[in-house]
């Protein structure tokens, strides 16, 4: 793949735009481990109100970041939920105080695999703790406590950011006031597994991984993680959206040209979303937070029993699928919404239908939009809660 | 799931939802008729509940703790918008999960002969509620019967109003029929209620053959089972 580089990723310091929290008390990680110091990475949109009432957690998908709302400080692209948060957006920033944390285990400033091990003075590498949704959300808990926040508005967030959103339900019900798991499921299918198996196994392939010890090294396997970037990208999409899209269009050229070059359109944008993703993941990161996704099984957590996750009085369920997403189907969502109907917990369920496939909930999707703002008024009223002016 | 094309405004701009109850008067008659059986505070489930009338009217003048569920994703997606908390399924598919007693009013209004398993239906509702509102069009209305007689083909009226070939209605069924079904499975008849096309009661006694002639509609209030067949 020549078009792909290997440049060395860029190192975390404190050119990070937003704040970070350097917790000291260690945390114990579902792997046994205590860990700790660590520090969290964080971005806020809008303000905090008096009562401390009005706060969102955002929760980011696999390869996500803090940068929900701003051009992201390595790329420059438009942050990645944009086209929801704002002022008078659906996540309003008049009215709500907006919160998105860089997960544990991430790239973005908050402690993963790539910074440095204080006990060797060299990068964590495969010397990191697995880590698991859970472990993330209580370093979240963490972050949401030192903010003075006794209970947040809302948790929101898509794929593996559902998989936080009802990580925080089941562990935290009393801290949460309305959740809304969007194109997620309460377990990581097996196909699922399956393809992080392929992107890991692309990632470990490369010569430049070294073991997982090449930023000690000066080396960057940025072509393993471009192809597990690939893969993945392909399962974010449909085969409506890939065929709308690029058809079997030919890319700069009039005819196919006999050899393995990116002949068609579609090989060229995968080529192209695997180089700029290397510009801004690291891999070894990817290895953990899909393994993160991998073990992630709330029933298991509960002996196999998907209602016994959410016992008690439960917050406000908003959740929401889309037709066309095969990464997340609706019958993950719909398995969902049975066990909490289990329980009699409030729960709203909506299929959404489009044919964007599981990205869907990045993109303009008119009716995700009227269904998350009628949802989050609606409880927004429940609480009494208005914007600044009202 | 049946057409509840109602009050609450579909067209709404996204920019001011919020939940919009249809006064009193705007209700669907046989809507506001089942408001009246429910008691302030208490929890609902409207199965195919449409765009939400009666369920954002019983939360805001009733304070009822209100649920939904519907089929069509237009119905849902209004809903949902108007802040009420309702789930995309249907009757046949997405009841059994819930617990005993979960809600202290089930309504089942003009869907039961929509599902594919009735029968099923109607022994989950009273399941699940302490009290199940049942409504349905009555097959055995003089008009359809006469239609049939007169014209030899399957009737079309104001409340069903699909030509055979394209209906949700799979199986309908008379006053005299449900009355049966009720009785088969030892489910108790607290109340019925007799309506007319425009959802007017009057009241006939449903065991009689008068009721299964002149209501266009019935309406039954069911409750558990009969102690006769619990064993």
């Amino acid at each position: 793949m020549s078009t792909i580089t290997a440049p060395l990723l860029k190192r975390p310091g404190k050119e990070w735009p937003g704040h970070s929290l350097v917790v000291s008390e260690p945390l114990r990680l579902d792997c046994g481990i205590d860990f700790g110091p660590f520090t969290i990475s964080y971005q806020t949109y809008g303000r905090l109100n008096a009562e401390r009432s009005n706060a969102v957690l955002i929760c980011h998908a696999l390869s996500g970041d803090q940068y929900v709302a701003e051009p992201h400080p390595i790329t420059g692209a438009a942050g990645w939920w944009t086209t929801l948060v704002g002022p008078a957006g659906v996540l309003d920033t008049e009215r709500y105080f907006l919160i998105c944390a860089n997960v544990l285990g991430g790239c973005m400033g908050t402690t993963g695999p790539k910074d440095v091990n204080p006990a060797t003075g060299e990068p964590w590498a495969l010397n990191f703790p697995v880590i698991t949704i859970r472990d993330m959300v209580r370093a979240q808990k963490r972050l949401i406590e030192h903010l003075g926040i006794e209970r947040l508005f809302c948790v929101i967030g898509g794929s593996m950011g559902a998989m936080q959103v009802l990580q925080w339900a089941s562990s935290y019900p009393e801290a949460v006031v309305a959740v809304v798991p969007i194109a997620g499921s309460a377990r990581h299918s097996a196909q699922n597994i399956a393809f992080h198996e392929v992107g890991r196994q692309a990632i470990i392939a490369d010569p430049d991984w070294c073991g997982g010890r090449y930023l000690s090294l000066g080396r960057n396997p940025a072509r393993g993680l471009a192809v597990a970037r690939m893969a993945a990208h392909i399962t974010y999409l449909s085969e409506a959206a890939l065929h709308r899209k690029f058809g079997r269009n030919l890319q700069d050229r009039n005819a196919v040209t006999y050899g393995f070059d990116a002949d068609f359109q579609v090989e060229s944008y995968l080529r192209h979303q695997g180089s700029t993703f290397v510009d801004r993941f690291d891999a070894n990161s990817y290895l953990y937070i899909t393994r993160a996704m991998d073990y992630f099984d709330l029933a298991a957590e509960h002996g196999g029993s998907l209602p016994a996750a959410f016992p008690g009085t439960q917050p406000r369920f908003c959740i929401i699928s889309f037709t066309s997403d095969w990464l997340f189907p609706t019958s993950e969502s719909r398995a969902l919404v049975h066990a909490l109907n289990a329980v009699a917990a409030n729960v709203s369920f909506v299929e959404i239908e489009t044919d964007k496939g599981h990205d869907a909930f990045l993109l303009h999707e008119p009716e995700l939009f009227a269904t998350l703002r009628g949802f989050l008024t609606g409880c927004a009223e429940h609480r009494g809660l208005t914007r600044f002016w009202d | 799931m049946a057409d509840r094309s109602a009050a609450l405004p579909l067209g709404m701009p996204a920019v001011a939802p919020s939940i919009a109850p249809p006064a009193p008067g705007e209700l669907r008659r046989d809507l506001r008729l089942i408001a009246e059986m429910i008691e302030p505070g208490s929890r609902v489930l409207d199965i195919g509940c449409g765009d939400g009338a009666l369920l954002a009217y019983l939360a805001r003048e009733k304070a009822v703790d209100a649920r939904g569920m519907e089929l069509s994703q237009s119905g849902v997606n209004a809903c949902v918008r108007h802040g009420l908390s309702v789930i995309q399924g249907d009757a046949d598919r997405d009841l059994d999960a819930f617990p005993v007693g979960a809600f202290d009013v089930v309504v089942l209004s003009q869907t039961l002969q929509a599902t594919r398993r009735p029968r099923h239906v109607v022994e989950t509702l009273v399941r699940i509620g302490k009290r199940a509102i049942v409504s349905f069009p009555n097959f055995g209305f003089w008009r359809i019967r006469l239609s049939l007689l007169r014209r030899g083909r399957m009737p079309v009226s104001e409340l069903l109003n699909n030509p055979w070939y394209d209906t949700p209605n799979i199986h309908l069924c008379t006053i005299r029929d449900f009355v049966g079904l009720c009785d088969e499975i030892g489910t108790k008849i607290e109340r019925s209620v007799t309506l007319d096309r425009h959802g007017r009661p009057f009241s006939l006694d449903p065991r009689g053959g008068l009721a299964n002639l002149l209501a266009e509609q019935g309406m039954f209030v069911l409750s558990g089972k009969t102690a006769a067949v619990q064993n």
